[in-house]
């Protein structure tokens, strides 16, 4: 992605030798629609946040509210109460948690043994991982829940996070990530006579962790934020997790206090915005990823 | 791979002088035969954690999928082999019917307003403008991605509502009397895809992004040398240069769309009646509702196998329309 911002700053300067003669209405205009499709984009999560910032009855009351002027922490004392909301956070973070390092982990062995091993197979296997990319999770979820039923782990939270660890997407970064780093490393180990292991652990492993942290902050991103497998997987309220948990309190409170249920949106919020400030280029460069070739 | 044998006899003819006095020091290192074979130990452990895995979790539940298809089990008592009578009775299910229908209509208006929406989106970031709002923009239009599908679902059910949806709210200005949105098949069916679209147009915007910082800047020189100007710069350069990305972003909004479930689910439960029932949502229902599991497989190959078919028919047609450099 480093190399698209060099390529368009460079192409910057060739384009508007027209549009730098006139005022440039062209721009304006430009910016004028880009602004409404912002607007339109981050307004309805600044009525979220404001709205759950005021009091309890007076959140539905129009007009509504856009900016927290006068914020009111009802809503959040609120949510505590009506929900268990430690519960389905730390449920949701132990799930999101161990799928993410389960994947950091499984998928840099996994790519680096696809990118730098020998192995008869290896062209076939890769093939395969590939292909169940293209399988809708919907369409194994029926064989999944008896299988996981089957191992007495229904309504647990290992039923959320073993079947999440292998990553076929994960893989499939990490062996682009390896093939992408210089083969003379590989070379000048194994002429100091590093076994495979030794080259991986002291040369490559410490190398990949960038690629490692796109991996994890996708799965992040992803199971944080996941529904349809919870609803299927979890039956008891304790093994909720947070998106789950959201939708029943709304269901629960019908529309009598917004501002309660919204509280637990921003809450669950927060966790997603940490990653948008902090990984947002690695969040863009792997959701990307792959369309370049 | 075959290139690093090659490169290893490179390594041993470019000192010559060095091996023979290295040799008796570093016995049977990773260049001879045993070096191979553990380099094989060693992949396969590697392997072995994604491998069984997705074995045991991918593999092996789309066979049971396709096999459980033909039986009939409702988990309590032993299942029974069927034949296509589950794919006869789905196919003849009127909510069945509907749920693919409005799956398809989704899909049509969702991905068009999707796709159309990001890259006029993304012409417009990509022109010349300074840096700052560039980067604002991008962000911005990337942000709903990083939310629960489900979280905005909730919120967008309250700016919606009927009476005092701030939805409404707005529209009472321009004289619009309050619109019935998630009480009447037509209003739920046009929240179900704003809210989708609202949410997924960043991803395919981020995908024309990258496909436009990709046309070098000679072509728009040549063109504009041409004569082209403003729109005819577009229609003749940008979008013929652009196809391979546009395929690639209408393949993956369309397999997304078509498994759309998170937006209905919360929004409209499928109603009202079903008018936006999905075809993933009749999956849940008839499995882990009505205990059909091998009605809820049939319906599950059904649209695995629609899914297949869409993506190979866009990558033929890719190959009569799609202008690749």
């Amino acid at each position: 992605m480093t190399t698209t911002t060099e390529r368009v700053s460079t192409r910057t300067p060739a384009v508007p030798a027209r549009t730098r003669r006139k005022p440039n209405w062209n721009l304006v205009l430009r910016v004028v629609l880009l602004m409404i499709a912002a607007v339109l984009t981050l307004g309805p999560v600044m009525w979220t946040l404001s709205t759950s910032l005021r009091s309890p009855s007076e959140s539905f009351k129009l007009p509504p509210s856009f900016f927290p002027w006068n914020p009111d922490f009802t809503s959040y004392t609120q949510v505590f109460k009506q929900l268990d909301i430690v519960i389905l956070v730390l449920n949701s973070a132990l799930v999101t948690g161990l799928i993410a390092v389960g994947q950091m982990v499984t998928a840099a062995m996994a790519g680096y043994a696809f990118a730098n091993l020998k192995f008869r197979g290896r062209g076939a296997l890769f093939s395969i991982v590939l292909a169940t990319m293209m399988v809708p999770v919907q369409v194994t979820i029926v064989p999944v829940f008896m299988l996981i039923r089957g191992m007495g782990l229904s309504d647990t939270l290992l039923a959320l996070i073993l079947p999440a660890i292998p990553t076929a997407f994960g893989t499939f970064l990490m062996r682009q990530y390896f093939l992408g780093l210089p083969a003379d490393l590989a070379e000048a180990a194994s002429i100091d006579g590093a076994s495979p292991w030794r080259t991986f652990r002291s040369v490559y492993a410490p190398l990949a962790v960038p690629g490692m942290a796109i991996v994890g902050i996708l799965a992040f991103n992803f199971h944080w934020n996941e529904f349809f497998r919870p609803l299927i997987m979890t039956i008891s309220e304790r093994n909720f997790t947070l998106p789950l948990g959201l939708v029943s309190l709304q269901g629960n409170l019908g529309t009598g206090s917004i501002s309660v249920v919204l509280a637990g949106v921003v809450l669950s919020m927060i966790p997603a915005l940490v990653v948008f400030i902090f990984g947002q280029r690695a969040l863009q460069d792997g959701l990307t990823a792959g369309s370049g070739k | 791979m075959s290139t690093t044998t090659p490169r290893r006899d490179r390594a041993k003819q470019a000192k010559p002088a060095t091996t023979q006095t290295l040799k008796p020091a570093t016995p049977g290192t990773s260049q001879t035969a045993s070096g191979r074979h553990s380099q094989r130990w060693l992949a396969w452990i590697f392997l072995a954690p994604t491998i069984l895995g997705m074995g045991l979790f991918t593999l092996v539940p789309i066979v049971a999928s396709v096999v459980l298809a033909f039986f009939r089990w409702d988990i309590i008592s032993a299942p029974t082999f069927v034949g296509f009578d589950n794919f006869a009775e789905v196919v003849q299910d009127p909510t069945v019917r509907v749920s693919f229908l409005n799956t398809i209509v989704f899909v049509i208006v969702a991905v068009a307003f999707q796709l159309g929406l990001a890259l006029a989106l993304a012409v417009m970031v990509q022109e010349k403008m300074p840096a700052w709002l560039r980067t604002f923009f991008r962000s911005a239009f990337f942000f709903p991605l990083i939310l629960s599908a489900a979280s905005v679902s909730i919120f967008m059910r309250y700016l919606f509502n009927e009476q005092f949806g701030v939805v409404n709210w707005f529209l009472s200005f321009a004289g619009i009397p309050a619109v019935p949105w998630l009480t009447t098949p037509g209003g739920s069916a046009a929240v179900v895809i704003l809210v989708y679209v609202w949410q997924n147009f960043g991803f395919s915007f981020l995908l024309f992004i990258g496909g436009l910082a990709s046309i070098p800047a000679e072509t728009y020189e040549a063109a504009s040398l041409d004569g082209a100007t403003g729109w005819r710069k577009h229609t003749y350069v940008t979008l013929p240069l652009l196809s391979p990305t546009t395929l690639l972003a209408s393949v993956m909004a369309i397999i997304s769309a078509l498994q759309v479930f998170d937006q209905p689910y919360v929004l409209t439960r499928g109603g009202p009646g079903d008018s936006t029932r999905t075809a993933v949502m009749v999956i849940f229902e008839s499995a882990f509702q009505r205990l059909e599991f091998g009605q809820a497989s049939a319906i599950g190959v059904i649209l695995t196998l629609i899914i297949m078919a869409i993506t190979a028919a866009q990558f033929r047609l890719s190959k009569r329309f799609v202008f690749y450099q």
